[in-house]
């Protein structure tokens, strides 16, 4: 495994400046006209694809160390989340301004009437405390209940990758990755879980 | 060479040319496409695009100012790389990076069911190139963007006064080729394939109901439904069927491919109406191509006139 020979100070810069780069080529890509005839459509797609993708990998961190024991991940994964918050924001800008250009009215029906945008709606709200609450100085404030809030990440995540399906006029194929990748995040920490308890119950029924 | 470029003819050389090649010039034009397209294929680095390829004249064509839009048309780039076509992939610039594996010459579509001429037709046969005029439509896709195009083609009801359909025949249904080899999008059951769309007789019979094969006065590019499609621009994009290898007449309304795939978002009828919402979309305003801001929807895409008489009386929310 590469980790032992990256040195831990360079990891953090790293993955700071890999989180950019789906913008930087955003950028570029709209300066130099490749974003195609419909550019607020592709910059809508690309933005909200990074937000699922990096939440997706933010999940990953915890499995990565209890399956191949990298511990690295964990270091980055705040990082990664409020990354994944950072193109999620870039995600509902872009349909507020670019492409409803602050027609409110025509927004709020949006959200009511059409469940995909709902869910999405929903799961960008519930993602604003996550990152307001991501700092140490609120971790150490809310003690013990800051893990029970930030339960609310698997909740966003199912409803990202409902969001997906549900805007998908055809084909599933890309909205199935996404739901398996998510599955099989979960499943491993169930089965940490189910380990955990019972390891519990032996350690309480020894006498 | 068959493969001429705008740019060198001048319009004089233009009639010789009709003159000279008669009735299957239209065809031979195509295997030009299919050579250029080839060769584009082969040698990339040569920069001898799909476009180039699609660069090859249509001769004789007429234009009809009396069924087009003054509206500016979009550009062919516009056009060529931003379209739905399944059969392709699912991406918008799938249609323009694959379509080049069809193979569109020679081209046989069979015409049968409720007809007095079933047959197996070659294209040629059916399209005549003395009657192709070029009508500037706008098109609105369901998905709530529109763009304005230039066809070149001839109106179906002509056509179908040739085949001559039995009193008994009340729709028209269009089949697109199935053949995976050629549409790789078909590997894979996006939709349930082949392609199927109908028409109400009366609907394919509307002056404006327009069987295109070309854009921009030149040959029909693959990715755009080549060598023959249906255009019906009061009804959203997916009615307009392309890459057409069967027209059949029939007593019964026909099965529709999306109307199968959802038939809660996409009705028989399709027509564009900025009252009905799509559970996706809202239609009371779309994207042109090329534009900023939303600009409105307007009822049967602005072509209200010219075709609300063939719906009095019928509830569009539910014939939706």
């Amino acid at each position: 495994m590469m980790q032992p020979t990256l040195k831990p100070v360079l990891i953090k810069p790293l993955v700071f400046i890999a989180c950019l780069l789906p913008l930087a080529l955003g950028i570029w890509d709209g300066l130099t006209d490749q974003l195609g005839a419909n550019p607020i459509e592709e910059i809508t797609h690309r933005t909200g694809d990074w937000t699922l993708r990096l939440l997706l990998i933010t999940l990953a961190a915890t499995p990565a160390r209890r399956l191949f024991g990298w511990s690295w991940p964990l270091r980055v994964r705040r990082m990664l989340g409020l990354y994944s918050f950072f193109y999620a924001c870039l995600h509902v800008l872009t349909y507020f301004v670019l492409d409803q250009f602050f027609d409110w009215g025509e927004i709020l029906k949006d959200i009511i009437k059409r469940p995909y945008i709902t869910i999405g709606f929903t799961a960008f709200v519930l993602l604003i405390p996550l990152a307001v609450t991501s700092t140490n100085a609120m971790m150490r404030r809310l003690g013990r209940r800051w893990g029970q809030l930030h339960q609310l990440v698997y909740v966003i995540a199912v409803l990202g990758v409902l969001h997906y399906f549900w805007l998908v006029k055809a084909d599933y194929l890309l909205p199935l990755i996404h739901a398996a990748i998510l599955l099989a995040l979960l499943l491993v920490r169930v089965r940490y879980q189910r380990q955990a308890l019972s390891r519990q119950r032996t350690v309480s029924q020894t006498p | 060479m068959l493969i001429r470029r705008a740019a060198d003819i001048k319009s004089s050389e233009i009639t010789d040319e009709q003159i000279y090649q008669g009735r299957r010039a239209f065809l031979r034009t195509g295997s030009g496409l299919a050579l250029a397209a080839a060769a584009g294929a082969a040698f990339p680095g040569l920069m001898l695009p799909r476009e180039a390829a699609a660069r090859v004249e249509l001769l004789n064509v007429n234009k009809n100012p009396g069924f087009s839009t003054e509206e500016s048309p979009n550009s062919f780039k516009d056009i060529t790389r931003y379209n739905n076509f399944y059969e392709f992939g699912t991406g918008k610039e799938d249609p323009a990076r694959h379509a080049h594996s069809l193979k569109t010459d020679p081209w046989t579509v069979r015409v049968e069911g409720e007809v007095e001429k079933p047959a197996d037709y070659q294209l040629e046969d059916l399209v005549r190139e003395s009657q192709l005029e070029e009508r500037i439509y706008r098109l609105r896709c369901v998905e709530a963007w529109s763009m304005v195009i230039p066809w070149v083609g001839i109106p179906l009801g002509t056509l179908i006064k040739r085949l001559k359909p039995t009193s008994k025949a009340r729709y028209v249904e269009f089949t697109t080729l199935h053949d995976p080899q050629q549409m790789p999008g078909q590997k894979r059951a996006v939709l349930d394939w082949p392609y199927v769309e109908g028409l109400r007789m009366d609907e394919a019979m509307h002056p404006l109901t327009l069987l295109a094969v070309g854009l921009y006065g030149k040959v029909l590019p693959n990715q755009n439904g080549a060598p023959i499609r249906l255009v019906v621009p009061w009804k959203y994009g997916f009615k307009s069927i392309k890459s057409i290898v069967r027209i059949r007449f029939t007593e019964t309304m026909p099965s529709t491919t999306w109307n199968l795939a959802g038939p809660g978002e996409y009705g028989f009828y399709a027509n564009v109406n900025p009252e009905v919402d799509h559970p996706r979309w809202s239609q009371n305003r779309e994207r042109r191509i090329g534009e900023f801001l939303k600009r409105k929807t307007a009822m049967f895409n602005s072509y209200q006139e010219q075709v609300a008489g063939l719906y009095a009386g019928m509830d569009l929310r539910r014939n939706f």
